[in-house]
């Protein structure tokens, strides 16, 4: 019962949360104190069922496991949930970073608790469902569903420009998704279905798959985000809380990546071949672009938000050379940049906390007073650089190597991102914590307190782990890459196959 | 067919017009007193019309032709009686609370259920005109009913003088059609159109009818009254515009050209595009400016009637069906929507500017998650119901290859999104101005959770709805 039920119950489990936070009743200092704890308890044991998920996985077959389905909307559009090896890692992703943001927000979040704590625990459920989910309509929901909680987010618990920065963020996703609707509708109407293991092996006609392909691109594009669509992206990262960043950078920025790998190329095939070039120009001018950009931010958060944007050029980049090499490192640095640029936004919540303002300039000389942060930030952002032996370092690699393989001045050009990617970090980490203490307000500033050291020291341990031992997540990821390559090639073979027959045609007249 | 026969077709209508005009004697007997008894007794005859219409599946026709029932009249029927009598209640503690409340308003509520009733069942367009006038007076007597407010009468006055031109329009209409076409009856007119081919003047008839029926539903370039005569009507009496009235208008708007045009389908299609694309354009930029609450949702009907027009557009069973599954969430959902409305009252008097909704999360927090879970649906959010709605219209347009009108359309509704959007960034941004009065009667609050309840919770069993409406449009497709 449990173990064939164990996606809806990892998906649905934070809403059960969820109401019963809603239910608590007393004061106010009451509530905030079960609210948080309920929240803890109830991602802790998110994160328990993802590890059991993990282990029962069969990382050999690239077939869907753990699969329910249900009747739900009427033919054709089902409730069917299931996991492979290109999406099971993501649910393991979202869990693992839940519980520090509820442990972050422990003492910063002293306002309306409850509510936070609940909005968390929705879009936790949301998250997962898009991992999840092997219907289009459903797969449509969790996407666009997650809008609303972190908008709620952004907007009640965020900073100065928190309404400007919520409606930035709303509107732009929801305009992407909304003409994804319309591809759904339209893929629909085509299949007869919106079952994602049919129309996995449903051919859609090249000239139709060019709109379908556009449609969902304007979607993941803007979520991704990719230059030059991107420009939600530090506004929403500055003005959220801290967890909020967290969740931002960690996982909704990944759902992008993963459509990608769930349809767009799987689905489109001879679309995405078309379109490769376009990709890959947008990858490098956010790879190269944003960089620069970053180079000159005065705000951390916002330095981080750019080197996100550039970070994922690389994933879009890797994704789109289609090679095995290029898929797996795109896949890789998704889930390092999930715990490492969470964890560099847990690291910026550690001094807001204190100090209250994310600038630059109002640091300098952390190390003096705050040695064990310094520690765990300098290995976070060496981890972002991508330097050999943090988990930054297998996914770019990988991601350049496929890049070599299709276009070797796509990987040039990546290349010098990962030079610019060192300048701006190392030279923001020098500003932040090198230096002389001199300022007046920072002589008092605390170390790590112990609920820190706990957030903190288990994401060190996996950045270094990911950076050593990568193999886990290949044995879970390789199987169903390799699948998904071979199936393109083929649906590309079909759709080039006429055009063939028609041009030896005309060779044999 | 005899008498009898017809009239046993007509149960329900003969049940809603005996029973008012029994409620009437009794009120002018009993006076103002009586209103509270006159209400209940009146939503005692909705329910019972419900119960008749519900038990009578089968398809037939009464007065030769005249008025016919099936699938597609039994579900609109049901609607309109369900939004009719929730209206009802509504009204009967809105004027509670006012301490105003007359006999009239129930009786004159009842009168235009049995126009909406009638409007549904009519298959020829004498018919069509008696039920739709039969509607429109109580209409316009029940718009200003306030009779002591400037903004009432004037509201009153407006709504009478434009709907009798749309009125004319139509009227102007159907004697076209029926000089060219020599019948009124939509089947007899729907077999000369086939045989006949495109006459000229059957082609104005049609436009001017069109005209007509999207003046009735508030759709742009007709929608002039809309947004005056729902911000100065009374608050329950704006929900019985929005939900019942709509719903009938669109009903008999569905089956006044799918009926009896189906064979110049191509015609009124091209001006059902335009109409749906403006309405939804109009709708979604000129809602952004406004502040009261009222005014906004006028605006905001404006452009749900042009999403909705995008299923009749389609021409097809497939999208009468979404048309039908919208009609059911926008009455829904609007009946809580003006539930939460008539709860908004500081002091006995009715606030109705949206700044004065701020910091309502904390201030009470349960209706605010009320109507944000409403508005939230309004704007065709997924989990919420609304996205239901918008899938199945759009689905349909998609089907008949309407690609540019829904790609318009569904950009609308993100620039729609921003003042939905902007309900809550006052609710759940803005720093308290104070919580509103508590002595909101039972009933309304019961329509506000409802409606918001089946908002939220529609996700998980949105099947039956949907096959109810696939069967009610099925039989306008024999």
């Amino acid at each position: 019962m449990i173990a064939s039920h164990i996606l809806s119950i990892v998906t649905f489990l934070p809403l059960v949360g969820a109401a019963a936070i809603l239910f608590t009743s007393g004061s106010e200092a009451v509530v905030a104190r079960n609210a948080r704890w309920i929240a803890l308890i109830t991602t802790i044991v998110e994160f328990a069922i993802s590890i059991y998920i993990w282990v029962k996985f069969d990382g050999s077959l690239a077939a869907f496991q753990f699969v329910e389905q249900a009747d739900w909307l009427g033919p054709g559009i089902g409730y069917h949930m299931g996991v492979d090896g290109i999406s099971m890692l993501f649910i393991v992703l979202t869990c693992g970073l839940m519980p520090f943001c509820i442990l972050a927000s422990w003492e910063s979040i002293e306002t309306r608790v409850a509510e936070y704590m609940v909005a968390f625990l929705a879009l936790e459920a949301l998250m997962i469902g898009v991992f999840c989910a092997l219907d289009l309509v459903l797969f449509y929901l969790f996407f666009e569903g997650g809008l609303i909680p972190m908008f709620l987010i952004i907007g009640v618990w965020g900073g100065k420009r928190r309404v400007y920065a919520s409606f930035k963020f709303f509107l732009y996703t929801l305009l992407g998704s909304v003409l994804m609707l319309l591809a759904i509708l339209a893929m629909y109407n085509m299949a007869g279905t919106t079952d994602i293991v049919t129309l996995l092996h449903y051919h859609f006609p090249p000239a139709m798959q060019i709109w379908l392909w556009l449609a969902f691109f304007a979607s993941f594009a803007v979520k991704m985000p990719m230059w030059p669509v991107h420009t939600w992206l530090p506004d929403a990262h500055v003005e959220a809380p801290t967890a909020g960043s967290v969740i931002l950078a960690g996982i909704l920025l990944k759902m992008g990546g993963y459509g990608f790998l769930r349809f767009s190329l799987p689905m489109f095939a001879s679309a995405s071949a078309t379109f490769t070039p376009l990709v890959f120009t947008l990858s490098i001018v956010a790879i190269i672009y944003t960089s620069l950009v970053a180079l000159a931010q005065e705000d951390i958060k916002k330095l981080i938000a750019y080197s996100s944007v550039a970070h994922m050029g690389f994933v879009t980049m890797g994704i789109f050379t289609i090679t095995h090499q290029g898929v797996e490192g795109g896949i890789f640095q998704m889930l390092s940049h999930g715990v490492v640029s969470g964890a560099l936004f847990l690291c910026v919540g550690v001094i807001y906390d204190r100090m209250h303002t994310r600038e630059i300039a109002a640091y300098g000389g952390l190390v003096n007073r705050m040695p064990i942060y310094a520690a765990c930030f300098m290995i976070f952002t060496l981890a972002n650089v991508g330097l050999p032996g943090t988990g930054g370092f297998v996914g770019e690699f990988l991601t350049m190597l496929g890049a070599f393989a299709v276009n070797t001045w796509v990987a040039i050009f990546a290349a010098t991102g990962v030079i610019l990617s060192a300048a701006y970090a190392l030279y923001v980490y020098r500003r932040v914590v090198f230096g002389e203490l001199v300022k007046p307000a920072l002589q008092t500033i605390k170390d790590l307190s112990p609920r820190e050291i706990a957030i903190l020291a288990p994401l060190v341990v996996v950045t270094l782990l990911m950076g050593v031992y990568p193999k886990p997540v290949f044995d879970v990821t390789s199987a169903s890459v390799a699948n998904l390559i071979g199936e393109y090639n083929t649906a590309l073979a079909i759709d080039h196959a006429p055009q063939l027959a028609a041009r030896t045609q005309g060779a044999v007249k | 067919m005899n008498l009898h026969a017809d009239l046993i077709v007509l149960m329900p209508e003969l049940i809603v017009a005996l029973g008012t005009l029994a409620l009437l004697i009794g009120g002018v007997i009993a006076g103002d007193k009586s209103t509270d008894t006159v209400s209940w007794l009146g939503i005692a005859l909705l329910a019972a019309a419900g119960v008749v219409v519900f038990e009578h599946a089968d398809k037939a026709n009464a007065f030769q032709g005249a008025f016919v029932v099936d699938g597609f009249s039994r579900f609109t029927k049901l609607l309109i009686l369900l939004g009719s009598a929730f209206c009802m209640l509504m009204a009967k503690e809105f004027y509670d609370v006012e301490r105003k409340g007359r006999f009239e308003l129930p009786v004159l509520m009842l009168l235009a259920t049995l126009g909406m009733m009638l409007m549904v069942s009519a298959s020829s367009f004498i018919a069509l005109y008696m039920g739709l006038e039969l509607q429109s007076l109580a209409l316009y007597v029940l718009a200003s009913f306030n009779r002591d407010s400037l903004r009432s009468t004037e509201a009153g006055l407006k709504y009478f003088v434009l709907g009798a031109l749309s009125s004319g329009m139509l009227l102007y209409g159907i004697s076209l059609i029926y000089g060219f076409t020599g019948t009124t009856e939509f089947a007899a007119i729907a077999s000369v159109a086939a045989a006949g081919g495109l006459h000229i003047g059957l082609i104005f008839g049609l436009v001017f009818l069109v005209a007509g029926l999207a003046f009735k539903v508030g759709a742009v370039p007709f929608h002039m009254w809309t947004p005056d005569v729902y911000e100065g009507s009374p608050t329950p009496i704006t929900a019985f515009f929005v939900t019942a009235a709509k719903v009938a208008a669109f009903a008999l708007f569905i089956r006044a050209v799918i009926a009896p045009f189906p064979a110049v389908m191509h015609q009124w299609q091209q001006i059902i595009i335009i109409v749906s694309v403006l309405s939804t354009v109009l709708g979604a930029v000129a809602a952004i400016g406004q502040t009261n609450i009222k005014r906004l949702l006028a605006y905001s009907s404006i452009g749900h009637v042009g999403y909705a027009l995008l299923g009749l557009a389609a021409g097809t069973q497939y999208g009468i069906q979404g048309m039908l599954v919208y009609l059911a969430f926008y009455l829904v959902t609007n009946l809580g929507m003006f539930a939460c409305v008539s709860a908004m009252r500081r002091s006995g008097e009715s606030v109705e500017d949206i700044r004065q909704l701020a910091g309502l999360a904390r201030t009470q927090p349960h209706f605010a998650l009320a109507l944000g879970a409403l508005t939230f649906s309004l704007a065709g959010l997924p989990p919420l119901a609304g996205i239901f709605a918008k899938v199945y219209v759009f689905a349909a347009a998609m089907q008949a290859h309407l690609y540019v009108p829904a790609i318009v359309n569904i950009v609308a509704s993100v620039v729609g999104a921003f003042y939905y959007l902007r309900i809550i960034t006052i609710m759940y941004f803005d720093e308290p101005v104070g919580a509103f009065d508590h002595d909101t009667g039972h009933g309304t609050n019961v329509i506000m959770w409802g409606a918001s309840a089946i908002s939220i919770f529609f996700v998980f069993v949105p099947a039956p709805l949907i096959a109810i409406a696939g069967t009610a449009a099925h039989a306008l497709f024999p």
